[in-house]
């Protein structure tokens, strides 16, 4: 999971761009999400670690600080290792 | 050969295509003649009046022509036509490339572009790689006016400034290539007003053209006939809510609709749309945002319906980041619930009104 960490970091440090990201802090507590991140955010995540994000991944706790988002992708790489 | 008549085209066409950009060839296209090799080039006779008369029906214009870019913008000034063509591709490159490049510019699909030349090989090549482009051969275009793609249904105040506000767009988009900073503190400098109001009978027209026109940033893509709207905007039982949005370049215009159904307990959202225009600017949850502060007030549950299409998937990410769940899925109408427990504060970069 930690290997998942710092590309995430990177995409992120690009929308917040006066601000260090700590992996627990809440990114939606921090300033407005738009749609048009939140895409952007999304699209990112399924190219960079080649994996599809379902409808039900879409949930918010999901992507709310770098640490769920990593989560997120481990779950999802494992899931399709077994299949 | 794959035709390219335009008197094949009526019946082939889906009656509901729209087309929203017109891309013309240079060279014995736009003008008579081959402005590299001839000593003058003369314009066609009827093109002027076909690019004034797209262009009052809210319909845009760009250019595809292998050329020397100085040299074409030149003479297209001098024609007095440089100001009709909104991001012109005058290059060497393949007219595929250039019209991918509009498309993405103006922020529309390849499904609403029209590609006009006189080459057949530039007509095949665009119609085997990119087949949704309505291709049509520069000899025909008598008919290119009487086209039900050329025929909007709705022409509204705003499909007139159409053009006017791509090119504000592009100033916009100038200043934010240059601007050193975040997107947040970028936002900031245009000084945006966001306009939320109860639609009144003079928005009706503009409320239906936003319904069939808009396709990405649309959650379920119902469209209303003006009998309906206007009894909706009647109806207590509804909330027909119209959002415009301005800033220091000027106006986008009326840019984002949302239909509220509301019953005692419960209020559903039915459509909730956003033109593309406005997607980078971080206002398209805001008019979500208010209609869940709204029912918060009212204390009624609300939900949403959403009914995917192969574009409009930010607008799925936009109600699942707002805290919404899909609660079942009835035929191709997924439900979502949210308990509004945690509603997002307006961002500070845009000033909020509301009516």
């Amino acid at each position: 999971m930690e290997k998942h960490k710092l590309p995430i970091k990177t995409f992120l440090a690009k929308f917040f761009v006066n601000h260090e990201l700590q992996d627990n802090e809440d990114i939606f507590a921090l300033g407005f999400v738009n749609s048009l991140f939140a895409m952007q955010l999304v699209l990112f995540i399924e190219q960079e670690f080649s994996i599809a994000i379902e409808n039900e991944d879409l949930d918010f706790e999901n992507f709310k600080t770098i640490n769920a988002i990593a989560g997120l992708v481990e779950r999802k790489q494992v899931l399709l290792a077994r299949t | 050969m794959i035709s390219i008549d335009t008197k094949n085209l009526p019946e082939k066409q889906d009656k509901k295509k729209q087309i929203k950009c017109v891309v013309w060839d240079l060279d014995n296209t736009l003008w008579n003649g081959i402005l590299l090799e001839d000593n003058s080039v003369s314009l066609r006779n009827q093109v002027v009046d076909l690019i004034q008369t797209l262009d009052s029906r809210g319909i845009l214009h760009s250019i595809a022509s292998r050329n020397d870019y100085d040299r074409a913008m030149e003479k297209l000034e001098e024609l007095g036509l440089k100001e009709y063509f909104l991001y012109p591709q005058i290059n060497w490159n393949s007219k595929v490339a250039s019209i991918n490049n509009i498309a993405k510019s103006i922020n529309i699909s390849l499904e609403a572009i029209a590609f006009i030349d006189d080459q057949p090989f530039e007509l095949e090549e665009v119609g085997f790689s990119c087949p949704e482009v309505l291709c049509i051969n520069a000899f025909n275009l008598d008919q290119l006016l009487d086209l039900p793609a050329m025929n909007p249904r709705l022409i509204t105040a705003d499909s007139k400034m159409r053009r006017l506000m791509y090119i504000n767009d592009l100033e916009r988009d100038r200043a934010e290539e240059n601007f050193i900073g975040s997107q947040e503190e970028f936002l900031a400098t245009l000084k945006m007003n966001f306009t939320i109001s109860s639609a009144q009978e003079e928005d009706l027209q503009r409320a239906e053209e936003l319904t069939v026109r808009t396709n990405q940033l649309n959650t379920t893509g119902y469209t209303y006939s003006d009998d309906e709207l206007k009894y909706f905007i009647r109806s207590p039982q509804h909330k027909l809510l119209i959002a415009s949005l301005d800033d220091k370049y000027g106006s986008y215009g009326k840019i984002g609709l949302a239909l509220v159904e509301c019953q005692e307990k419960i209020w559903t959202i039915k459509l909730l749309l956003m033109s593309c225009r406005v997607m980078s600017r971080g206002v398209g949850t805001i008019l979500l945002n208010y209609i869940m502060n709204l029912a918060k007030t009212h204390n009624v549950c609300l939900q949403a319906e959403f009914i995917a299409n192969n574009r409009n998937r930010m607008m799925y990410i936009t109600y699942k980041f707002a805290g919404f769940k899909e609660t079942e899925q009835i035929g191709n109408t997924a439900i979502l619930k949210t308990q509004l427990t945690r509603i997002q504060a307006f961002p500070d970069y845009v000033n909020l009104q509301t009516y």
